[in-house]
């Protein structure tokens, strides 16, 4: 097991949230779109721009900064 | 009557579902006081009729954006029969969060699964029997788009409407949490009963900002909640999580999804719609692909017929008009201003349903979230939001609707930013106007200028943008977080049904405020009684002479031209239109060039598109701007700042150039 921030995960790998940085508000809405603790996510882009992740079978677009602010258990 | 209200998350299939359960009987409004659509529609049934609201999709049912303060106060406040949550099928998990919340509210709500024949095709089992015992709500299993499932959910809907009752158990937010919602709602007995004082404990713990300020007044509340201290951070996360624990354990023993998901065929077309080399020029090709066929449609082929019935409407109107021996103000009235004016909007109107046909198919097959996407790069490092770029690009079209696709930002900064940028999109009115001048001076380069012209307004556009986003409006533009919901063939009813809403709102548009303006303008070219109509002698005449001289540094301080800019805040469509009557009753055609050839040197032509292009934008924006942001001070601004943008570049333009001896 090994910590990494979701920013410098690359295509095809997959982790565990293990928790998220931030302010209340983003991290509230983070878990509301079900980027929340113990949720899984697989990482389909990440090259350029927002990454791209399948959370629990649904494709989302992600800035970043906040992929910075999430910490992934692989 | 019954109300019927649909909840449910974006892209769970709701508004298909809405029109499956209410055929074409609906329409569409606002909410009022806020710029959220509302869409209500009727549902005959064993001869009774059900109202049905369909509320904005949400992920939540909290304080986060308008859409959600409105569909929450909307099941709470109107108090709907029942409550439809359209549930997607393939994605259970995350939609069964807006479900615990309307179980907090005590709703009585039954469930929609709908997409079925998607999670049937992903291999994802679920026990209907047990979802709905587990959960103590009644389930329907569904597939809106091919209106399966339909007539069991309007049974079971009806039949709950008369039930009393509902069947489900609290939700357990662990030991302390629960006995705070406890102590909370011993404090608010007594106090207003607009809301279930259950309801408001949990959101209070949870940080809601709107129910925070309902408990301004409730000292005991207040004191209570300042007691929690650094807890209530803890709490607010902690609801959210014993809440997805809730589902979870639902899900656990109902539903069964493969764990590895084989690559769909959206992650094939994603590969390459969003692969950071083809992306933008890809987005760049469909774009420049539609708007070519907006053109060619909607004005080439389709535009000439509208025009042709408003000429016939016009001789046949004027012919009924003699033979009734109608005195001649009137008649004029009724030809030039009335037919005349509302006939030269109303001529945009295949214009406008083509450009919206369109959009409405990017939008349905899901491509419109991936072009905000791969545009995001680009208008992050400008502090915009990446979806602003949508709103630009609907811009082009006509900026009334490209102000209103603003509403899909939900940062209020990114919002305002994306609204007051967009008027710098060059939208199709302007077209005729860059048409005549290139036609008078630049033929040789028509294609050149025109898009020299369309770049200075992204430039400008973008410009501003960041401009606002350092001063105005400060702060980070919110995250990008956006799904990217699969892509699926769109149904061409839906389409069709969204452009006639839009085409019908431009309609209405022109038959009100359009109208106006336009008898404005006219009765300001007759007068005083007995002038030459659009004359130098007539009021619109006078104006423009004192006008005039403000545009002298610009090139083109001319009455006319300045009577024409000041029509063109009417309509721009009048700038062209108005230029022709005043130089001497000129055609559009040949007449027109001609005349304008010799009133405007070619650099003061430029300066001239360079005005017509930034300054004010038309009535019909400002009125949009007005209902948008519900504030004249605003509505003010974007009459004013995009005049003083215009004037600059155009004098910065005609000043240059005559020093550079063009």
């Amino acid at each position: 097991m090994e910590d990494k921030a979701m920013v410098f995960l690359k295509r095809n790998e997959f982790g565990k949230i293990k928790e998220i940085n931030g302010c209340e508000d983003v991290k509230k809405r983070l878990f509301e779109l079900g980027l929340r603790r113990g949720a899984g996510v697989r990482i389909l882009k990440n090259d350029i721009g927002p990454l791209i992740l399948n959370v629990s079978g649904c494709k989302m677009a992600l800035g970043r900064g906040l992929a910075r602010n999430i910490i992934l258990s692989i | 009557m019954n109300t019927i209200a649909l909840v449910g998350n974006p892209n769970s299939g709701k508004t298909t579902l809405f029109n499956a359960l209410t055929g074409s009987n609906q329409h569409v409004g606002n909410w009022p006081g806020v710029t959220v659509e509302k869409k209500e529609g009727q549902l005959k049934f064993n001869g009774n009729i059900y109202n049905i609201v369909d509320l904005p999709g949400t992920y939540s049912l909290g304080a986060y954006s308008e859409d959600e303060v409105v569909a929450r106060d909307f099941i709470i406040k109107g108090n709907p029969d029942v409550v439809i949550n359209v549930v997607d099928a393939t994605n259970i998990e995350r939609n069964l969060y807006l479900t615990t919340q309307l179980m907090e509210m005590g709703t009585k709500v039954i469930i929609a699964l709908n997409m079925m024949d998607e999670a049937k095709s992903k291999n994802i089992d679920i026990d209907i029997e047990k979802l709905s015992q587990n959960l103590g709500i009644p389930v329907i299993p569904t597939i809106a788009a091919k209106k399966k499932g339909i007539d069991s959910l309007i049974q079971k809907a009806v039949e709950f409407i008369n039930e009393d009752i509902y069947n489900y158990d609290p939700i357990s937010y662990g030991e302390n949490i629960d006995k705070e919602i406890h102590d909370i709602r011993i404090l608010l007995k007594g106090s207003s009963r607009e809301y279930p004082n259950n309801w408001i404990a949990i959101k209070a713990l949870e940080g809601d900002k709107e129910v925070l300020n309902k408990l301004k007044s409730n000292e005991l509340v207040n004191q209570h909640l300042i007691s929690l201290a650094d807890k209530a951070s803890e709490y607010e996360l902690e609801i959210v999580d014993r809440r997805y624990n809730f589902i979870g354990n639902i899900i656990h023993s109902s539903v069964n999804r493969p764990t590895e998901s084989r690559e769909t065929l959206t992650d094939k077309i994603d590969k390459i719609v969003t692969n950071k080399y083809l992306g933008i020029p890809i987005f760049a090709i469909i774009m420049f692909v539609s708007f070519q066929l907006t053109f060619v449609i909607g004005s080439d082929l389709l535009g000439g017929y509208v025009e042709g019935w408003i000429e016939n409407l016009g001789g046949w109107l004027s012919g009924i008009l003699l033979t009734l021996n109608t005195p001649d103000w009137l008649l004029s009235f009724l030809i030039d201003g009335v037919v005349g004016g509302v006939g030269a909007v109303v001529v945009f109107v295949p214009l406008i349903a083509v450009l919206y046909f369109f959009l409405g198919i990017l939008e349905d097959t899901g491509y419109m979230a991936r072009a905000a996407y791969v545009m995001d790069g680009l208008m992050r490092a400008l502090g915009l939001h990446g979806k602003t770029f949508i709103s630009m690009i609907v811009g082009f079209g006509c900026n009334v609707p490209g102000i209103m696709s603003t509403r899909t930002l939900e940062n209020k900064k990114d919002r305002m930013i994306a609204l007051l940028i967009n008027p710098f999109m060059s939208c199709g009115a302007r077209f005729p106007i860059y048409l005549v001048f290139i036609s008078a001076f630049f033929a040789d380069n028509g294609g050149i200028v025109l898009f020299l012209i369309y770049g200075l307004g992204i430039i400008v556009a973008l410009v501003m943008g960041k401009i606002f986003s350092k001063t105005l409006f400060k702060g980070e533009s919110s995250h990008f977080i956006m799904e990217l919901p699969p892509y699926r063939l769109p149904s061409f009813r839906s389409v069709i049904r969204d452009m006639w809403d839009k085409v019908w709102d431009f309609l209405q548009r022109a038959g009100t405020i359009i109208f106006i303006v336009v008898t404005l303008l006219w009765i300001l070219s007759i007068f005083p009684l007995g002038v030459e109509p659009y004359s130098q002698e007539s009021l619109l005449g006078k104006i423009g002479t004192i006008i005039a001289p403000i545009f002298a540094p610009a090139g083109f301080g001319t009455w006319q031209a300045s009577v024409s800019l000041f029509a063109g805040i009417a309509a721009k469509e009048a700038v062209v239109a108005v230029l022709g009557m005043v130089y001497g009753g000129a055609s559009e055609g040949r007449e027109l060039i001609s005349a304008i050839q010799q009133a405007f040197t070619p650099l003061a032509a430029i300066s001239f598109l360079v005005m017509t292009l930034l300054y004010t934008p038309c009535a019909a924006v400002l009125a949009t701007v007005k209902k948008e942001t519900n504030s004249i001070g605003w509505t003010v601004f974007m009459a004013v700042y995009p005049f003083i943008i215009g004037w600059v570049g155009a004098v910065f333009v005609y000043q240059v150039g005559s020093i550079l001896g063009l």
